[in-house]
């Protein structure tokens, strides 16, 4: 385990093509990850702060437990911002270093 | 040669033959160097024609900063079975999209211009090899041009799905975290755009964003290419300046002048009620009721017509046409199909039904690779908004007259069995 940043946010996304719904990622990372009927997992979107270890820690259980690499922790102030969130989403006000 | 300032343009000098190359050339100016094209565009105020809406130059300028052998393509899927605006639009007037295509090539640098129909269309593919033909034999200097015919889907047309089939032959969709996301062919940078676009690019290209802005809205400008669907006299493919009543564009057709509700936007589209059609059609004046003029499909549902079963059968074959690579999308379209349907008979399931139709609705939205299971999802819900009266009709085991008439309204293809769905 590297050092954890704690500062920023965070959110799990998940490969809805690579996904199989095997549903380990719910047992992994069950605050974070619920399913829908039909076994598929359900996440929020909403950005996570980092300083929630145990949010994050389960997070990157369930990132590397998914049998299909189907799940990707995505951290909102990386110094390049991936601007993961789809574009009627207003991307969340990072409370750390601003991004250049 | 034609007045840039009035209609038609997109269908100037439309026959029933495609345009040759020389009579292309006599009834739209020979295309001259215009040297600030990039300017022309943005001024333009350019929307994409494919259903999405987004700017053309931010697309554009997104491309020019990218390095690569570039591509352009040319989207004439015509994914919605409702729209026949790409079909009429690449057997009148080939050259004009062709020649849209060539200036977006240009202003990104593209090395390569491929052209999509779908190989359902035997007379349009043909009608576009000839243009194609046509301007190879004339030793244009430029881009190269391709047709390519990807098998019919409804998913086929979108971008991604486009994309892929040309660099990989499968017409399924891409994941792409992140919009906006650079497509590729290889690891060539692609610009798609519908062809309706190209053919307004080709109009900006030779008489500038001015005359372009002279039709249409300040928001919305331009004029757009209809397809009146439904309970019409005469279905028909027409070309409207936006901004135009939407009773206007239906008397033009033959409509039946008080329908129930009009469906804008195609299958993934929303209903407006039938007492609201005086409403300007353009995306400012339809954002109001939360519709957009999308692909520019109109369809008519008459007062006779049980909207409830409409929508069932719209649902059924759209979950159909899933792609199955998502979860969500694979089995929560079926899932809605077969609530609405438990709705139609009605009785104590369908009130449990549309409960459930809600929640899975919620439960489904954005969660597929691409827009599909999203639009479902709207259209579900603003069938459920649009018809209440009905579906309560329909709970209390009274359903209207329409239901148990056999006529139906929309043109919905017959379903394929799975195994012979052709992706490839
Ligand atoms: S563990 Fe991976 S494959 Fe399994 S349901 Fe979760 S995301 Fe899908
Ligand atoms: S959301 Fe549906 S149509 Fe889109 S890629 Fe996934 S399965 Fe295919």
């Amino acid at each position: 385990m590297g050092v954890i940043r704690r500062s920023g946010m965070f959110v799990l996304q998940v490969n809805p093509i690579l996904c199989d719904g095997f549903g380990h990622c719910a047992e992994l990372a069950p605050e974070l990850v619920h399913l829908d009927e039909w076994g598929y997992p359900i996440i929020s979107q909403e950005p996570v702060p980092m300083a929630d270890i145990g949010a994050y820690e389960s997070a990157r259980y369930a990132e590397r437990g998914c049998p299909r690499q189907a799940l990707h922790v995505t951290k909102m102030n990386s110094p390049a911002p991936v601007s993961n969130v789809t574009m009627n989403q207003p991307r969340p006000v990072s409370r750390g270093r601003r991004p250049l | 040669m034609i007045d840039a300032y009035a209609l038609p343009r997109l269908f100037a000098g439309a026959t029933n033959r495609p345009l040759s190359l020389e009579d292309h050339e006599r009834v739209f100016a020979p295309t001259g160097e215009v040297a600030s094209l990039l300017e022309e565009l943005d001024a333009s105020g350019l929307v994409g024609r494919g259903g999405a809406g987004f700017p053309t130059t931010r697309k554009v300028d997104l491309l020019r900063h990218q390095r690569g052998h570039k591509f352009v393509v040319v989207n004439g899927m015509e994914g919605e079975p409702a729209a026949h605006k790409d079909n009429r639009l690449l057997s009148t007037n080939p050259h004009l999209v062709l020649d849209g295509a060539e200036m977006l090539a240009q202003m990104i640098g593209a090395s390569r211009i491929a052209v999509c129909v779908a190989r359902d269309n035997p007379t349009v593919v043909n009608h576009v090899e000839r243009a194609i033909h046509e301007r190879a034999r004339r030793n244009l200097r430029g881009p190269g041009i391709d047709l390519h015919t990807p098998p019919w889907r409804y998913v086929a047309g979108e971008e991604s799905a486009l994309v892929h089939w040309l660099d990989d032959n499968e017409s399924l969709p891409q994941y792409r975290p992140g919009r906006p996301h650079i497509l590729r062919i290889g690891r060539g940078p692609t610009l798609v755009d519908n062809a309706e676009t190209c053919a307004n690019v080709g109009l900006i290209g030779r008489y500038g964003a001015q005359s372009f802005r002279s039709l249409g809205t300040a928001e919305h400008p331009g004029s757009v290419i209809v397809s009146v669907t439904g309970a019409v006299k005469r279905p028909n493919v027409l070309e409207v300046n936006l901004g135009t009543p939407l009773a206007n564009i239906l008397a033009t057709a033959g409509a039946d002048p008080s329908p129930q509700a009009v469906l804008l936007g195609g299958y993934g589209g929303a209903w407006l009620s039938g007492d609201q059609i005086h409403t300007p059609y353009s995306n400012e004046a339809l954002a109001a009721h939360n519709l957009s003029v999308g692909a520019g499909i109109v369809a008519v549902l008459p007062r006779q017509a049980c909207g409830v079963a409409e929508a069932h059968r719209v649902v059924r074959w759209m979950a159909h046409e899933s792609a199955r690579q998502c979860g969500p999308c694979a089995f929560g379209l079926p899932a809605l199909a077969d609530d609405l349907l438990a709705v139609v008979r009605g009785g104590r399931d369908g009130v449990a039904a549309i409960a459930r139709l809600q929640d899975r609705c919620g439960v489904i939205e954005g969660r597929g690779a691409c827009r599909h299971p999203d639009g479902v999802v709207r259209f579900v819900r603003s069938s459920i908004e649009a018809f209440a009266h009905d579906i309560d009709s329909h709970l209390r085991g009274a359903p209207c007259a329409g239901a148990r008439a056999k006529q139906r309204f929309l043109t919905v293809p017959a379903l394929e069995h799975e195994e012979d769905l052709v992706w490839e």
